[in-house]
């Protein structure tokens, strides 16, 4: 198992945010986390990255049957989890193009190339996220994720504040991250936060949960999920699990 | 001349507003002499590697002249492109009596504070700098201030007069011999800057742990034409304090001030930039950037909007890298009539903690993180600089990414 969360309570500013998820993504299989707005979805992400303002309380994360429960955020990125934030901060003065020669692992393509196939060079020498558009936003991010190489791939939201145009680019661009044109010897594992579903059509999940209020509530065929939320809202989706 | 005499005597015990107050008397006025070096060839290594740091280049390449005076002797003075003329104060005194009388202290009031005045009174020199209307200066000039007399004052008075369309680039580089504990620097320059001229002024200061350093600067800058102010100070000094003063007189005068400092343990920093908009269509831009990694600073700024239809913004940045260090940002914005746009931003603070997360979790240290974003701070854009220099520039800001931890 690439991926194991096992009974994790978890609290920012003193408030249980996360109450007894349990959670395991295999190699090679990419989940989708649905919930509505303030259901602990990104939290989780954020916990599994190691932020400082998710405090764990109860419960483990093993990632590559190794405990990260206490391990710095950098630590767990090298081991090889990666995210793509939906409101990463600015940072003045920094370059994307000097941010991300920092870090370089993907043997495969170039920046170049990566920078190319995300129609992203003019912003190369902007400053982080100063002034970017919603779209640019999640170009950055998967660009920094592409180079970073990760093989537990975070996402969070990846189409909110995209136009339809670009959510081709980036689905595309997903999908090639999450391996999905192998059909063997797939090693990357993802696990996406969607409202829109749009992305969905890029993924090929495997596995669908819902999240409310802090718990994980029902999982299942994510694609029969988001029709059901789709139609008739995360309530239905919640009573027809149960 | 006798008026300026009169004026700086009567000056003489005058405080400075800001800064601490400097007992001149503790500083001696006499220097031993040095001899003239014409081809830059009396610098030790050490020496020389020592004023590179501050953008002197002792092979005076790619440099359209150089002026170095060592304690109070112009020990060198060159020139290679015509149209420019650079020359020992002293001597242009000689030279254009005359002229000189419509500029000296014009742009500076001698009586500003004691400083000034015992410039007026005992000067030791500084450069002239004069470019023929329309001619461009290839390459900058550079000017070395370097004190190597220990427990002296250096009292520089400079000018630069750009007249109408020329274009000059000047880079000052002030530092001390390694050795040096004990100094005082006073550098009066006034500029002029004539109609459609363009004059970029990068100062840059490696003064040492004990030295104080008093630079009086005003500049008067006509119709259409340009003032860039580059100002760097990232090694310790004991005290600098300076507030130097732009008038944009003439209509669409522009005026962009950069500073960038950093206050290590016991330096204390009083730096900023005043621009008064005289004249319709003026814009000017005073940006700063400070660390503290111990030491104290004031950031001022003031933008004075004297007519309608002028723009301007100021921006203060400062971080503190240390528990024991302290800034405090002082902006201001003067507008006297209505139709004037001026704007400010002042930030002071730690790094934060979702920046430093954030590129943690592209797997980079949290001292490579703070390093990465510390540059950035510093990453203020200066126009105009010759490559070697920006690549200086750009050295010593890494540097001090690393070296915050």
């Amino acid at each position: 198992m690439l991926l194991s969360i096992e009974n994790l309570t978890v609290e920012i500013a003193e408030k249980e945010v996360l109450q007894d998820i349990n959670l395991e993504i295999d190699h090679g299989e990419t989940h989708v986390l649905f919930g509505k707005n303030g259901s602990g979805k990104t939290t989780l992400l954020m916990t599994i990255m190691g932020f400082s303002g998710c405090r764990i309380v109860r419960g483990r994360i093993l990632f590559k049957e190794k405990d990260i429960t206490q391990l710095p955020i950098n630590e767990r990125a090298k081991m090889g989890i990666g995210m793509s934030f939906q409101r990463p901060p600015t940072i003045r003065g920094l370059k994307v193009n000097d941010l991300v020669n920092t870090f370089n692992n993907n043997g495969e393509q170039t920046i170049e190339q990566i920078v190319h196939n995300l129609h992203f060079s003019e912003f190369m020498e902007r400053d982080i996220n100063l002034g970017f558009s919603g779209g640019e936003i999640k170009k950055s991010e998967l660009l920094q994720l592409i180079v970073q190489n990760p093989e537990l791939i975070l996402l969070d939201e990846p189409e909110s504040g995209v136009d339809l145009e670009n959510i081709k680019v980036i689905g595309k661009v997903i999908k090639k991250l999450l391996q999905k044109n192998l059909r063997r010897q797939r090693f990357k594992s993802g696990l996406v936060i969607t409202h829109t579903g749009l992305i969905l059509n890029y993924l090929e999940a495997d596995r669908g949960h819902l999240m409310l209020n802090g718990r994980i509530i029902c999982e299942g065929n994510p694609r029969e999920m988001f029709e059901t939320i789709q139609n008739h809202g995360y309530e239905e989706c919640v009573r027809c699990q149960r | 001349m006798s008026t300026i005499t009169e004026k700086a005597e009567a000056a003489l015990q005058k405080k400075a507003p800001y800064g601490s107050d400097v007992d001149l008397g503790d500083y001696q006025c006499d220097a031993v002499s040095h001899e003239y070096d014409p081809h830059l060839s009396r610098f030790s290594e050490g020496e020389k590697e020592h004023i590179a740091e501050v953008g002197i280049l002792p092979s005076r390449e790619e440099r359209a002249g150089s002026f170095v005076l060592k304690d109070h002797s112009p020990v060198h003075c060159s020139i290679g492109q015509e149209g420019v003329e650079l020359l020992p104060m002293s001597d242009a005194r000689e030279k254009y009596n005359n002229l000189l009388r419509d500029y000296l202290w014009k742009a500076v009031d001698v009586g500003t504070d004691k400083y000034t005045a015992q410039t007026a009174l005992v000067s030791h020199n500084g450069y002239f700098i004069r470019i023929n209307p329309g001619t461009k200066s290839l390459y900058p000039i550079q000017a070395c201030l370097y004190i190597s007399g220990e427990g002296i004052a250096q009292n520089v008075h400079n000018m630069v007069i750009a007249e109408e369309g020329s274009e000059l680039h000047i880079i000052t580089g002030c530092t001390t011999a390694p050795h040096l504990k004990k100094g005082l620097h006073v550098g009066v320059s006034e500029f002029y800057i004539k109609k459609g001229a363009t004059v970029t002024s990068t100062m840059l200061h490696n003064w040492g742990e004990e030295i104080i350093v008093r630079p009086r600067t005003s500049v008067w800058v006509e119709e259409g034409a340009t003032f860039m102010s580059n100002y760097v100070c990232m090694k310790p000094v004991r005290s600098v304090q300076m507030y130097p003063s732009v008038r944009l007189m003439g209509k669409n005068a522009v005026a962009r001030l950069n500073t960038i400092v950093i206050a290590t343990r016991g330096s204390d920093l009083d730096i900023g930039g005043r621009v008064s908009l005289e004249a319709p269509g003026a814009r000017a831009e005073v940006i700063s950037r400070a660390i503290t990694t111990g030491g104290t600073i004031i950031a001022r700024g003031l933008l004075i909007g004297q007519v309608a239809h002028v723009k301007a913004h100021l921006e203060c940045s400062g971080l503190i890298l240390s528990d024991e260090g302290h800034i405090r940002a002082i902006p201001e914005l003067d507008g006297w009539v209505a139709g004037v746009e001026m704007s400010h931003e002042a930030a002071v603070g730690r790094i934060s903690l979702e920046e430093i997360e954030y590129l943690m979790s592209r797997g980079l240290s949290e001292e490579e993180a703070t390093a990465l974003i510390v540059r950035g701070f510093l990453n203020v854009k200066m126009e105009g600089l010759p490559g070697e220099l920006q690549e200086k520039i750009e050295k010593i800001v890494n540097e001090t990414g690393k070296s915050v931890f």
